[in-house]
């Protein structure tokens, strides 16, 4: 076991160079650049040239990617180039109010999905399951951007349900008042794709011998489902949670920018626009770090959701 | 068991269990009802004149009947004969001369329509020729970026597959790179990197969604590269790359055909959240993506038409699209057979 976690964690090297090499050549090579775009319409060539020499722009492209890794081994990232905010504190202030929308969505998602799943499956080829697989694909062909434009306006802008957008200093407050609508929209999109993946999941299982068996020995449907469908069905339900933890740090861009959430989304849209390095480096490896990193939990989980599973 | 069937058996006994499939014929013919108005649509025939401002800002849709007239203001407007200033004007007397040197030069009468089938945008401009022209760049976006895709997907994923080594793990790297990275980050590097226009968002999509398809097709090649057909054709001296793609490929091209559609529906959907953000198809052209953007603010006026009917194009569009891509899997991969 201890073997196998060092040899997952030393083959994260390769990987993380490369996404920190990608990410450099994209930006440095092909990116505004920022000097300029700091300096705003009215900078002379003056105040440009020192802006560069203040970032360091000024240097060898391999002394820029150098001080970068200095800066990922050290864990400190420096100061956002745009607002001189210290990259670190801008995670702290920023993720929570990410994580406040996030968490709750990806909770309700797979509660809500789950069940409604497994019954669709059981009932499978009844009139149910097929009108489910009709509103799911209808409901999948509409637009994020549509769900959300009409739902601020219906259930904020026209019935006042909730605020238009908005968010404070209370974690409460905000779970009380700010995030419902964002979830409940973000909830609903989901649902529709969670469902019938689910679907096919359990479907898969329940072709399998072993459910027949359990069937003939006379075990009633419920135990048959939640007890031996539902376990052999964690391994690929494990495997799409672990895809869409990642996402829940990083945030939906869109809820962000239309519900006015200081979020983490919103600041990496702002610092792509802006060419804003250091921010756009710190928030690439920190994903990256937590898709490995969730990649192994979830690796782990097999073992534990199935013990035929073998590590190696 | 007996015969192995010849590869146009295979597609042949799919076009049949196609056929069968009355959900899978009835999209059929929606996709090819929305193709023949995008080729009209590209030939100019139908919504050339998109950009026209043919009715007032914001005209209703002809059902709702044009809009009331404005109460009018506050203001009385004076009656009785106008007052003769002409002693104490000083321009008095030039104004029989400038009134015919204007008569030389026509005014051309704008008739500007009240109502319009599907309504117009801010700017008078027919929403149902938008939708049209629309409907042409979006599906385009899609179905080019799907291509893009595929391509690099097929293309590494049998030559990591394939050969395996040295060169499957460095592409093994490489999808774990791609795959590391946020996708929205991904993208939104392509597109700061690339500037905007529809080549853009084809490349964007493209080079960033190839890894399922990757991953896919490798394991397709890894399978095929050591049965007894690809074995049989090295015997009689096949080279590699004759094995990979004229041996292999046809193998496995249901494989690709559907992948190609699954990525069509979801790029055609990140086509609008680009277009959105400014970060796709660029202002003087129009996609569902730039009607949706412009639809917002309209409704806060009101005026909902703009956003329903481009809802309505894509729903139906895409709805069609997907239940045809999974009636093709069904047709050619019947193991799969109502799965998902």
């Amino acid at each position: 076991m201890t073997a196998y976690l060092l040899r997952r964690l030393w083959q994260m090297l390769p990987t993380l160079a490369g996404v920190v090499l990608l990410v450099f050549v994209l930006f440095k090579a092909f990116g505004g650049d920022p000097a300029e775009i700091l300096g705003g319409l009215n900078a002379t060539p003056q105040q440009i040239e020192s802006i560069r020499q203040q970032l360091g722009l000024d240097r060898p492209w391999w002394v820029q990617l150098w001080i970068f890794v200095q800066q990922i081994a050290s864990f400190d990232w420096g100061r956002s180039w745009a607002t001189g905010e210290p990259v670190a504190q801008l995670f702290a202030t920023r993720l929570p109010a990410t994580l406040t929308v996030m968490l709750p969505i990806l909770v309700l998602d797979t509660l809500l999905a789950l069940p409604l799943a497994l019954a669709v499956a059981a009932m499978r080829g009844s009139l149910t399951d097929r009108l489910v697989m009709v509103v799911t694909t209808v409901a999948l062909s509409i637009s994020f951007l549509v769900y959300i434009i009409v739902g601020q306006y219906l259930f904020a802008f026209r019935l006042g349900w909730f605020p238009v957008q908005g968010w404070s200093d209370s974690l409460w407050t905000n779970l009380a008042v700010y995030a419902p609508l964002p979830v409940l929209l973000a909830v609903l999109v989901g649902l529709a794709p969670q469902t019938r993946l689910y679907r096919s999941f359990f479907l898969d299982e329940i072709g399998q011998d072993y459910v027949r068996t359990a069937r003939a020995k006379g075990l009633s449907e419920p135990v048959v489902l939640l007890r031996h469908v539902l376990r052999n069905a964690m391994v690929p339900i494990l495997t799409n949670i672990g895809l869409a933890l990642p996402g829940i740090f990083v945030g939906s861009f869109l809820i962000e920018v239309f519900f006015s959430i200081p979020g983490l989304g919103r600041e990496v849209l702002l610092a792509v626009n802006r060419s804003d390095y250091p921010v756009i480096q710190a928030v690439t490896v920190y994903v990256a770090l937590l898709t490995m990193a969730v990649n192994l939990v979830v690796d782990l989980l097999y073992k534990w959701a199935d013990p035929r599973v073998e590590l190696k | 068991m007996s015969r192995p069937r010849r590869l146009a058996e295979v597609w042949g006994d799919a076009a049949r269990r196609l056929r069968a499939d009355r959900v899978g014929m009835a999209s059929l013919g929606v996709v090819l009802a929305f193709v023949l108005l995008i080729a009209a649509s590209a030939a100019g025939l139908v919504a050339g004149g998109w950009q026209r401002e043919v009715a007032v800002p914001s005209a209703p849709p002809g059902l709702a009947g044009p809009r009331q007239a404005q109460a009018p203001g506050l203001l009385q407007q004076p009656a009785g004969p106008k007052a003769d200033l002409s002693d104490v004007d000083p321009l008095a007397p030039r104004y029989g001369e400038w009134e015919a040197r204007a008569a030389q030069y026509r005014d051309v009468e704008l008739h500007k329509r009240q109502t319009l089938p599907l309504g117009a945008d801010r700017m008078g401009r027919d929403v149902l020729a938008k939708a049209v022209k629309g409907t042409e760049i979006s599906v385009f976006v899609g179905l080019m970026a799907a291509l893009v895709a595929t391509s690099i997907g097929t293309l590494l994923g049998a030559l990591g597959g394939f050969f395996g080594g040295r060169l499957g793990d460095a592409l093994e790297w490489l999808y774990n790179v791609f795959t590391s990275i946020p996708g929205i980050l991904l993208i939104f590097a392509f597109a700061a990197v690339f500037g905007r226009g529809i080549g853009t968002v084809v490349l964007i999509l493209g080079l960033t969604g190839w890894t399922g398809v990757y991953r896919l097709l490798r394991a397709e090649f890894m399978k095929h590269a050591v049965r007894d057909y690809v074995r049989a054709a090295q015997a009689i001296g096949a080279s590699a790359g004759s094995r990979m793609f004229r041996h292999i490929l046809p193998n496995v091209s249901h494989v690709i055909l559907v992948q190609l559609s699954i990525l069509t529906v979801g790029f055609i959907k990140a086509e609008v959240i680009l277009s959105y953000l400014g970060l796709g198809v660029p202002v003087d052209q129009v996609s569902w993506g730039t009607m949706l953007a412009e639809a917002q603010s309209e409704l806060l006026l009101g005026h909902w038409w703009q956003l329903a009917t481009a809802t309505l194009f894509m729903a139906l569009f895409v709805t069609a699209f997907s239940l045809l891509t999974d009636a093709l899997r069904d047709a050619l991969d019947p193991k799969l057979r109502g799965l998902e």
